[in-house]
């Protein structure tokens, strides 16, 4: 499945600035993985050794937030990684 | 003395650089705006290479590596990592990179990282790749030793590499205690006899100690200084027993404090930066009036050294990464704080001046030739 990819600015530095990627996969395991091969390193940035969301960070499919990776993506769906700021 | 001081904050990392013994220091930065950076330390069997220790509030822990003295940074390819969790097992993931040492000087291209909550890494390639050590990480006494941890998570640091014997190790856990290995981290055992935990409701226990700053003096490594939680110790081994050495201490000064440091080559000079433990713990300087103090005969008697600090009203802390020297003969002795400010002992503190401030809350304070 392909997919669309929206970075949020903290990890551009893993894709040279761009806001926007495409990915292909059918979970989000799948898509993470597929961007993890073209931006190494983004991914620890956002899930953590035991494959959890790290508590900063929130995936969404589309405007559903997911809480696993284990989520399905369908062809056209778009993927944001967003970061949950907190305190100054 | 050319040098640099790299100063690791809570929003970034900054340097601090001048030439010469008498010329003016000069801040760059900020790099890595917005890191957290919790410690940058240089390689003194390549003084090319520095690693830092940094994450965001938002993403995960990292480390990242400069071969050209701080020039330019590259992320470690696999920063400091758990292993996966079995079904059942305790999933821990690494919060923080707190703390960085170079490995043994037989041992090129050897680090150890420390995390929060309590893990212990090792790179076999500066800093490139990092594995776990099983032996401490995997040990079956592991959740015992660090169980007390704060909600921040429990943080191992004071990594030690005895520079005699590249299979001897010290690290520190705060709360945990000090733990020695002589088989290069595959076996642990805990070394906090003697020591305080006042705060426990047995203060004689093997372990759960509160040690903030360990540090061995690299040409008397049987010498061992700890600064902890409950005061200020010494051991010089074979000995198995901390001795309480701040006792020494003003009564109305203590012997609370995050950091020590050494003279670089007389092992009877420690500085330590007393705070207030008092009450609820507000651990700043004691009456707004910091201070620093030095022994010059292993902790028998402490001198105060607050020429050129504020007599008043300055509510400061010093962290343990906070303060450093550098190489000369009398050495500078260098510490920054909470407030941002950076402050420079000349003639081994003999007077202070502050080289920097406004800056974010600093973490680390680390000498770079």
């Amino acid at each position: 499945m392909s997919c669309q990819v929206r970075i949020a600015s903290p990890l551009r530095s893993y894709t040279a600035g761009a806001a926007t990627l495409p990915a292909r996969g059918h979970t989000l395991a799948a898509v993470l993985a597929h961007l993890e091969q073209r931006c190494p390193g983004i991914r620890f940035r956002v899930i953590d050794e035991q494959d959890r969301i790290r508590p900063h960070m929130r995936l969404f499919v589309n405007a559903s937030e997911a809480r696993e990776l284990t989520v399905p993506v369908c062809e056209g769906d778009t993927v944001h990684i967003i970061c949950a700021l907190s305190g100054g | 003395m050319a040098g640099t001081l790299w100063i690791g904050t809570r929003k970034g990392l900054f340097a601090l650089r001048r030439r010469g013994a008498r010329g003016a220091w000069q801040l760059a930065g900020p790099q890595f705006l917005g890191h957290i950076i919790h410690h940058v330390v240089q390689d003194p069997r390549d003084p090319r290479l520095l690693l830092m220790a940094a994450k965001t509030g938002h993403l995960g822990p990292t480390v990242f590596r400069s071969s050209d003295r701080g020039r330019s940074w590259r992320e470690a390819r696999e920063p400091p990592a758990f292993r996966k969790a079995a079904d059942g097992e305790d999933a821990r993931a690494v919060q923080r990179v707190f703390w960085l040492t170079p490995g043994h000087r037989s041992e090129s291209g050897t680090w150890y990282a420390g995390s929060s909550p309590a893990g212990l890494f090792h790179s076999a390639d500066e800093g490139e790749t990092w594995q776990p050590v099983a032996g401490f990480n995997d040990h079956p006494m592991r959740p015992r030793w660090a169980a007390l941890g704060t909600p921040d998570g429990e943080f191992l640091h004071s990594i030690l590499v005895d520079p005699r014997d590249a299979a001897h190790l010290y690290f520190a856990i705060s709360i945990g205690g000090v733990f020695e290995s002589s088989d290069a981290g595959r076996s642990w055992a805990p070394l906090n006899e003697g020591c305080e935990a006042d705060f426990l409701p047995d203060p004689n226990v093997p372990f759960g100690h509160d040690p903030h700053c360990v540090v061995q003096h690299p040409l008397l490594p049987d010498r061992l200084y700890q600064q902890n939680h409950c005061g200020i110790y010494r051991m010089d081994r074979p000995a198995r027993r901390w001795q309480r050495i701040g006792t020494t201490m003003p009564k109305k000064i203590g012997d609370i404090g995050f950091p020590i440091v050494l003279h670089p080559a007389d092992p009877e000079t420690a500085w330590v930066v007393p705070m207030d433990g008092q009450s609820v713990w507000p651990r700043t300087s004691i009456g707004g009036k910091p201070a620093v103090y030095m022994t010059r005969d292993g902790g028998a008697s402490w001198r105060r050294m607050d020429r050129g600090l504020p007599r008043s009203q300055a509510w400061f802390t010093v962290l343990r990464q906070a303060m450093c020297t550098d190489s000369r003969v009398r050495p500078g002795v260098y510490f920054g704080t909470t407030g941002g400010e950076v402050w420079a002992g000349s003639s081994a503190g003999e007077r202070w001046r502050c080289i920097a401030r406004h800056l974010p809350e600093i973490y680390s304070v680390s000498h770079a030739t």
